[in-house]
């Protein structure tokens, strides 16, 4: 096998997303995609014509044609949330490999508009058709996704003896973050004690250490290090990206306290050259307080069962040492479903010095960690500017 | 119990849900690595062996992770109140997925011991629950 040759070869150039505090968007389905797209592309410079790679979490196809394009390169992979973060590592590969030149990716989907709207939901869920969740878990009436968090938050309290009140911390620290963040569903600050005293939805989970359900959508844009160079904003590296799936249902997960983000960080480290030192920002995808709990254990931020102790003096908040998701999270900002492209937004925001009050100071590796199904699906990205190309 | 969701019988567990109608819990075995597996499928989810043995297993297992849930999930109805799903280690090396019924549901913690028990289904077959070993 032959040395990987992701590192900087191809980098992300235009950006956008879209959310409201009402938690509510006014478009919906395919013209939010497109909207969403077309903004994206406004960013980098570029226009619909460029493109001729298509990322979508899904059949891609129907999306090409809506859009007008033909492209080279179309990758319709679904692993839940970390899909984009999948999608970027395929989308630079085959940028690299010279597949294709301009690739464009996009998400979009409105659970909360959808309630006031004729036909209910337009797009299948996570989890479609007859499976074997049907016949093994369901019966069982486990509340998903929750539910299968809950039992990864239970054994790793049983095996670590992490607590409540150290779960309840990220939630605090990542509501600081929202506090910043003008587009953030929830502002107002909130303790330990709140999340606490949430009701309790499936233990040990508490309301406040689930994330929400709000409208949103994303998009980039990646093309070529070489053509980054003369587009409309300063270009942002991807330096390594790996991904690694490890079960689909959560009774199949080999080890509840382990993901398989301890295989893709490591590596997507690797490929990037750095270490968990190096990194300036972590946007690692918070579903639950104890899916961003793991992602710095096996990310290897801290050692594993070290991570309840690791955030509890608030070193993920606004000035800590490890500042993470900086945006206000799943958990404050935006939680549409499949968070993973609001993880990749922000990092190359955070890298280009867009982000106002929120702005860690002169970030250069960033790493975006997207975690789909539940706990399913793993995908790291590192992200570095020109001074870490 | 509130009506619960009633499991599809899939091809592959054909021989699983046939002993459930007679209060047997039996796991299927890969005959080429001799290791039984779960969930039942045609081939071996290690080996990709395709021969598979049913084999009488012995109903005892360990509480692996547990999560009380305080609002109902699906199938199930709020007025029974909260209850508690577990994973389960069984004494053979598999773990399934169970509620534990005839307690408390904060009396269930990781680590306890379990047993069997079975929940009639419409159509004659039983589904596998637990109970605390006493």
């Amino acid at each position: 096998m032959t040395e990987r040759t992701l590192r900087a070869a191809a980098a992300i150039v235009g950006v956008a997303d879209s959310a409201s505090p009402t938690g509510v968007l006014d478009l919906h389905g395919r013209v939010l995609e497109a909207a969403i797209v077309r903004e994206a592309l406004a960013d980098a410079g570029l226009s619909i014509d460029d493109v001729d790679g298509i990322c979508y979490g899904g059949m891609a196809p129907g999306i090409a044609e809506y859009l007008g394009i033909r492209p080279r390169f179309v990758d319709g992979t679904m692993t839940g949330g970390s899909s984009y973060e999948l999608h970027v590592e395929h989308a630079a590969a085959a940028i690299a490999a010279g597949l294709c030149d301009v690739v464009v990716g996009v998400y979009a989907a409105t659970p909360r508009g959808d309630r006031a709207r004729k036909g209910g939901r337009g797009r299948p869920g996570p989890f479609p058709g007859p499976n074997p969740m049907l016949e093994w878990e369901m019966p069982y009436g486990l509340r998903m996704p929750m539910g299968a968090y809950a039992l990864a938050a239970s054994r790793h309290m049983a095996v670590y003896g992490t607590t409540s009140a150290q779960l309840a911390q990220i939630a605090v620290d990542t509501r600081r973050w929202a506090a910043l963040n003008p587009h953030a569903r929830y502002r107002q600050p909130i303790s330990v004690v709140d999340v606490l005293a949430s009701p309790m939805q499936a233990s040990p989970l508490h309301l406040l250490d689930c994330c929400l359900v709000t409208d949103g959508a994303g998009a980039f844009v990646m093309t070529s290090s070489a053509r980054a160079a003369d587009l409309a904003k300063a270009p942002v590296y991807v330096l390594g990206a790996a991904s690694c799936t490890d079960h689909s249902m959560i009774s199949a997960m080999p080890d509840l306290t382990v993901t398989a983000g301890a295989v893709s960080g490591p590596a997507a480290f690797k490929h990037a050259g750095i270490t968990p030192d190096d990194v300036d920002l972590l946007m690692g995808y918070d579903s639950f307080t104890i899916t961003a709990l793991l992602h710095l254990e096996d990310l290897g931020f801290c050692g594993k069962g070290e991570g309840g102790a690791f955030v509890e003096d608030g070193k993920l908040g606004p000035g800590g040492s490890l500042p993470t998701n900086t945006n206000g999270g799943g958990l404050s900002y935006t939680h549409p479903g499949q968070y993973g492209m609001f993880l990749l937004v922000e990092a190359v925001r955070q890298l280009r010095g867009e982000c106002g009050p929120r702005q860690v100071p002169d970030p250069q590796i960033a790493v975006a960690h997207g975690s789909g199904g539940v706990l399913s699906t793993m995908g790291t990205v590192v992200l570095g500017t020109e001074a870490t190309r | 119990m509130s009506a619960l969701i009633e499991p599809p019988a899939s091809d592959d567990a054909a021989p699983f849900w046939e002993a459930t109608r007679r209060g047997e819990l039996v796991l299927p075995w890969c005959r080429a690595c001799e290791r039984p597996f779960w969930y039942p499928r045609a081939i071996c989810p290690r080996c990709l062996g395709d021969t598979v043995e049913w084999r009488s297993a012995s109903g005892n297992g360990v509480v692996y992770a547990v999560s009380v849930q305080h609002l109902p999930g699906p199938g199930r109805d709020a007025a029974d109140g909260p209850y508690v799903v577990v994973l389960v280690d069984l004494a053979e090396g598999v773990r399934v997925m169970g509620n534990v019924l005839e307690c408390a549901p904060d009396d269930v913690h990781v680590g306890v011991r379990v047993r069997v028990t079975w929940h009639p289904l419409a159509d004659g077959r039983q589904l596998p629950q637990f109970a605390i070993q006493q």
